[in-house]
């Protein structure tokens, strides 16, 4: 069982986003769930959402987790909200921010220590620069595709074009280039 | 002529969406509805399927859920297959009109996606609109997850058209966890699916001008307790047709379904019976607790009305204490599954120990660790010999532990 949290504002995308990583999973022929926790949904109040990956039927509907993966897809978060909590020893953090891994850590000392298990991508300017909106979902759901190591890059584009189809082409393109570079640029 | 709607063998869908997707297939004539958090998107998709042809059907939007349920009235009492879908406050708001379906005896399917009851206002899942319904008359029966949400509301069609039993059925899921969770959904095609469920037979239908019936006719005390023992033999009755429904789906999809569902309770001492995901989550808890040496099982009552009081029983008849949970707030008694439970255990052999716990009002979180402290408390009344706490028990509630009631020992 892999568990992933994501650390999000609401209307940044996240639940859209662990559902997108939901469908594409499923084609391989594992067993997903995809869910969010939200009070009434204000657009910019923290969030969470969750996906459970199993090779077997999934059962556990708590929201508990000991998350394997937290992803953090609105840069303040990562300052204000408890993202360690529950963690592992092994959890890994994908970050978005434009700062370095040191400068970050620097400010988030639930982080120090972590090193090996901190990534960092700025998300959002990647998102800006290749949809033309701050949606950072897409690019988080490329640097989760590198450091997962769950799929091969182009069949996880070939999938997620599939789940956007019902969307203009362009807005299509769009989320290939940010998923392409936040692979190429997660570190 | 519909719109074919794509359909792929492995969905993701959310509960919400697999159960308008069930609308879609069983090819509903008429939706009336007045939406309202979490159910919301059933009956938004219902009329978007009709806006974009995917069905030949009429979506009907009304002032209230009072409105939705007579709206609901008026098209099946004319022989239409009709659908709708509502939770809490719009249940509350419905419940009038509940015990006129049934009473008219019009298989309505009511799609619920539980939820908590105001005040405090709240949009999350327990279920308290669902014990809301269970003396309305109508049937009930409870999914545990998406793909059941789906595979149930066309078993409901199926079951509550069927011209012995004529009831209208309402099929339950948990708000958000269930309705609001995507996860893999096998659907069926859309002609396997209609070929399951079948077409409507209207049974005096009110618009055949050739031969007129009435609705809804008043009885006072000459007739109206005979109408009412009527329909309470008709639910009771319902068993078999529930039973040989869910076979028949079991050989067409191979998944099974059960009045009241078992698992791991072959050798139990101790088990956890429950409505709804719950269900599941107790399973994974269960499994831990055998790897650690106690035998725990849990129960599941699949279909919560009619109350399979033997079922129960039977399975039950080994086990030596019972965790009872309750999601809706008692209001000053024992949980009311607690009772129904206890109540079919009563006329068994063995008598075995019961506690109750009240849990997860409001959405609050049930976690496999809660659940595996439930099964050690157990165990610890078994070694006792007796009840060693409250018989009723706030199970994962923030502040002092709160319970009530002891038993009587000599």
């Amino acid at each position: 069982m892999t568990e992933i949290r994501w650390h999000s504002r609401a209307g940044q995308g996240a639940v859209s986003g662990a559902k997108g990583l939901g469908d594409v999973v499923a084609t391989t022929g594992k067993e997903v769930q995809a869910f969010a926790l939200y009070g009434s949904a204000k657009r910019g109040a923290a969030l969470r959402a969750y996906n459970r990956i199993s090779d077997e039927q999934i059962f556990n509907h708590a929201k508990f987790m000991n998350p394997d993966f937290v992803l953090v897809i609105d840069p303040a978060l990562a300052f204000t909200d408890n993202i360690e909590v529950n963690e592992k020893e092994a959890t890994k953090y994908i970050i978005t921010t434009h700062l370095s891994k040191e400068e970050l850590i620097e400010g988030i000392p639930a982080l120090k220590g972590k090193e090996d298990r901190v990534y960092t991508v700025d998300c959002v300017q990647i998102s800006l620069d290749t949809i033309g909106r701050s949606i950072p979902n897409a690019p988080m759901l490329g640097a989760f595709v590198k450091i997962s190591g769950m799929f091969e890059l182009d069949y996880f584009l070939e999938n997620m074009a599939r789940v956007l189809a019902k969307f203009p082409q362009k807005i299509i393109d769009g989320n290939m280039k940010a998923i392409t570079r936040a692979y190429n640029e997660v570190k | 002529m519909a719109v074919k709607f794509d359909l792929n063998e492995r969905e993701v869908w959310d509960g919400n969406y697999a159960a308008s997707q069930a609308l879609r297939q069983a090819d509903v004539d008429v939706v009336v509805a007045y939406p309202i958090t979490p159910s919301t998107p059933i009956v938004e998709n219902y009329g978007s399927y009709v806006a974009n042809g995917y069905i030949d059907g009429e979506f009907v939007m009304v002032e209230s859920e009072h409105a939705a349920m007579s709206g609901c009235i008026g098209a099946s009492a004319s022989g239409g297959r009709v659908s709708t879908a509502t939770s809490s406050q719009g249940f509350a708001l419905m419940a009038e009109v509940l015990y006129q379906a049934s009473g008219m005896r019009l298989p309505i399917v009511l799609n619920v996606v539980n939820r908590a009851l105001a005040s405090p206002l709240n949009v999350r899942g327990d279920h308290a609109d669902m014990y809301l319904g269970r003396d309305s008359g109508w049937l009930q029966i409870g999914a545990f997850n998406a793909q059941e949400a789906y595979d149930l509301a066309l078993c409901a069609f199926k079951i509550a058209e069927n011209p012995s039993v004529r009831l209208p059925m309402m099929v339950h899921q948990d708000g958000f966890i269930t309705s609001h969770t995507a996860q893999n959904v096998y659907p069926l095609s859309d002609e396997a699916a209609i070929n399951f469920v079948g077409k409507i037979q209207p049974i005096d239908d009110m618009l055949d001008f050739s031969r007129p019936v009435t609705y809804g006719a008043q009885t006072e005390e000459d007739w109206h307790f005979e109408h009412k023992a009527k329909q309470h033999k008709a639910i009771m009755d319902s068993k078999p047709v529930i039973d040989a429904v869910l076979a028949e789906f079991k050989e067409l999809t191979g998944r099974e379904y059960k009045r009241v569902e078992t698992y791991d309770m072959e050798d139990a001492d101790v088990a956890i019976i429950g409505l709804g995901t719950t269900v599941e989550t107790a399973r994974v808890a269960a499994k831990n607790m055998r790897e650690k040496g106690v035998k725990a099982g849990v129960v599941a009552i699949r279909c919560f009305r009619p109350f399979p009081l033997e079922e129960v029983r039977e399975a039950l008849k080994n086990c030596k204490a019972i965790a009872v949970t309750d999601r809706s707030s008692p209001g000053g008694a024992m949980g009311a599954f607690f009772n129904e439970v206890s109540a079919a255990m009563y006329t068994s052999t063995n008598r075995p120990i019961i506690t109750n716990f009240i849990y997860g009002l409001g959405g609050r979180d049930f976690s496999i660790a809660e659940a595996e402290r439930i099964y050690a408390e157990q165990m610890a009344h078994i070694e006792a010999g007796h009840i060693t706490t409250d018989i009723q028990q706030f199970s994962g509630l923030r502040g002092p532990k709160l319970g009530f009631f002891r038993t009587e020992r000599s």
